[in-house]
């Protein structure tokens, strides 16, 4: 091709050709500083973790059930952390599921269209408030109005900042699920009518069904967001390491853990300060774990149709 | 025998027809009663929305003067301002806006424009949709590790800007491809048509139209970046700043300074987060007089980012 050009343009073609080549290079460059995002954030986590775990024995790390790093006499034991942070995230599945499940099969099987137009702003803009503003309402306002109907319940307890956690990541899980259910063929639907079915039994007997892998799969990318938060648990929760089922009791999570070391002032290269790298790494492999079940379950779903 | 069958059959028929009306009228009543349940629990969110809302104003709105705007923190909560904190946001995003916006845009643009198939691009793709999922603070723990010791930024808001602007790559990488697979391939190939080459056809055709949807991306990722607190206290920012960064602009030559880019900061939610830490209802105040500033900063930017969407997909009929 490059022979049949007339040669009085060749020279301006070969100009374009570079700067095509030059733009290509720039944005392919941009694309991969992804990649590089996420080796450095592996890299960081592990070499930290390392200095770490040439001080405390990963056996200790896992099986001690005390966190105390910072007293005189510390004790790296992840448990009461795991303990909280699973603690919490149960209790946001437990108010995040029903919830997200029902607005989902609301919005994609009854709502009328209007309705829905309407309500998804509103549910996007509870998405979009700071979490910092949550951790506040839950200490200040969910805390107050649960102690009405739990006496003994103390200012800091991990059942409130996990209800508010789990009405915060409602929006998440149930547009998830949304989509898993509109991806359901309308053809199934039409059967379903045909045989002389009602909303509520297409609803519940076929759609649910067809998408129920990708449900499952809102469920858990749910649990990953809630296990990832922050700032209402930081701020709630109390930040004491307590190896507790009960949700009325104060908790630390790993989060939480991580907000307390950095507000104080550790020096760099010091245990605590490793610490919390090793604790960053075991949240990152729990989150990595939750959305590789979750792609598994939805890889599940698009087989299926 | 068949005879007899059929007699009763017809017989039995007006009570048959009887049953199923009830049987119908119940399950109908069924969808009702769900639908309404489907509708209360929709409205828990608004219902939030507005419960968390209202009580902010009532805890802090008396505190919302322009004294509060103007001061900066203090000892006596009276006299506590949020000074410091704004302006450190405003200089923070800034940063990550002028890093972070046409990374992820560039990003998006290749793999969606140019990116071939094959391993690189998958590679890329697994990790865009990795950091989507990676907690916040995890990117607080990478920028204390890289930025601030690593490279030696310090707790500067050069390495918080760094920091956000990462957080927030996913979420543009994936509104950007959104709205540039959504501009038709007959406007692509009438522009290679007249010899255009592709970053021309990119530049001067694929990117004007998918503006609207790259802005809304944008938009939605900046007002998270604004309201994250997690990372920015990760790299130390500090909760009590009582002095303002170096102004940016000055009167002698160059006029133009970047000394402010290595100066410690707080920002608005840290602000907040420190203030809702202390005992006392008079700190909860200016806690929730600084909520309310960032409740309607994020809300007003979404609230534009779906307006401009919900224009988009009226407006556009290819």
């Amino acid at each position: 091709m490059a022979l049949a050009r007339p040669s009085l343009i060749r020279p301006r073609v070969h100009h374009r050709d570079v700067k095509e080549r030059v733009v290509e290079a720039i944005l392919f460059l941009c694309a991969v500083s992804a990649v590089a995002v996420t080796t450095a954030i592996v890299v960081v986590l592990v070499i930290e973790s390392f200095g770490f775990f040439l001080h405390v024995s990963v056996w200790e790390f896992l099986t001690d059930t005390m966190w105390t790093p910072l007293f005189a006499e510390p004790r790296y034991g992840i448990l009461p952390l795991l303990c909280g942070t699973l603690l919490s995230a149960g209790v946001a599945l437990f108010v995040a599921v029903p919830l997200g499940l029902m607005v989902a099969l609301y919005l994609s099987e009854f709502a009328p269209v209007r309705v829905r137009e309407t309500v998804k702003p509103f549910l996007e803009m509870l998405e979009g408030i700071p979490t910092v503003v949550y951790g506040y309402f839950a200490l200040l306002f969910v805390t107050p109005l649960l102690q009405n109907f739990i006496p003994n319940l103390p200012g800091f307890n991990v059942l409130s900042p996990g209800i508010v956690i789990g009405i915060m990541i409602v929006p998440y899980v149930g547009s998830v699920s949304e989509d898993a259910m509109r991806a359901v063929p309308n053809a199934l639907r039409e059967a379903s009518y045909a045989c002389g079915a009602t909303r509520l039994q297409t609803t519940l007997r076929v759609v649910m069904p067809a998408a129920a892998s990708g449900i499952a799969a809102s469920f858990v990318l749910g649990i990953a967001r809630a296990t990832g938060e922050t700032m209402v648990v930081a701020i709630a929760a109390g930040q004491q390491p307590n190896l507790t089922f009960d949700p009325r009791e104060p908790a630390a999570t790993i989060t939480a853990y991580i907000v307390q070391v950095a507000l104080g002032d550790l020096p760099h290269g010091s245990i605590g300060y490793q610490s919390i790298f090793a604790a960053g790494l075991v949240l990152l492999l729990i989150t990595l774990l939750f959305n590789v079940l979750a792609h598994l379950l939805r890889a599940r779903l698009r087989e299926a149709y | 025998m068949t005879s007899v069958a059929q007699r009763l059959a017809l017989e039995a028929l007006p009570q048959y027809t009887a049953e199923v009306r009830t049987n119908v009228a119940r399950r109908r009543r069924w969808d009702l009663v769900f639908a309404v349940v489907g509708l209360l629990a929709t409205s828990v969110g608004v219902v939030t929305l507005v419960a968390l809302f209202v009580d902010l104003i009532l805890d802090g709105y008396h505190r919302l003067t322009p004294d509060f705007f103007f001061s900066f923190p203090s000892r006596r909560a009276a006299e506590a301002g949020i000074l410091s904190a704004w302006v450190g946001t405003c200089l923070v995003m800034f940063v990550t806006a002028v890093i972070g916006v046409p990374l992820a845009v560039s990003a998006g643009i290749y793999l969606e424009e140019y990116a071939p198939r094959n391993w690189m691009t998958a590679l890329i793709e697994i990790n865009v949709s990795n950091l989507a999922a990676v907690p916040s603070i995890v990117y607080g723990l990478l920028a204390l590790g890289l930025f601030v010791y690593t490279l030696g930024f310090g707790q500067s808001i050069l390495s918080a800007g760094l920091t956000l602007a990462m957080m927030i790559m996913p979420i543009i990488v994936v509104a950007t491809r959104e709205a540039v697979r959504a501009v038709p391939h007959s406007i692509r190939e009438a522009a290679y048509a007249v010899g255009a080459t592709r970053w021309q056809v990119t530049r001067d055709h694929v990117l004007p139209y998918s503006i609207p949807g790259i802005a809304t991306g944008v938009i939605i990722g900046l007002a998270r970046a604004i309201g994250e607190t997690a990372p920015l206290i990760t790299i130390g920012a500090l909760t009590f700043i009582a002095y303002l960064p170096d102004s940016p602009i000055s009167t002698t030559p160059p006029f133009v300074s970047f000394d402010w880019l290595w100066s410690g900061f707080t920002v608005l939610p840290i602000q907040m987060f420190n203030w809702v830490s202390r005992p006392g209802t008079a700190f909860h105040a200016n806690a929730a007089a600084a909520g309310i500033v960032i409740v309607l900063l994020t809300l007003v930017m979404n609230g534009f980012a779906i307006y401009l969407r919900y224009r988009l997909r009226r407006r556009i009929n290819w």
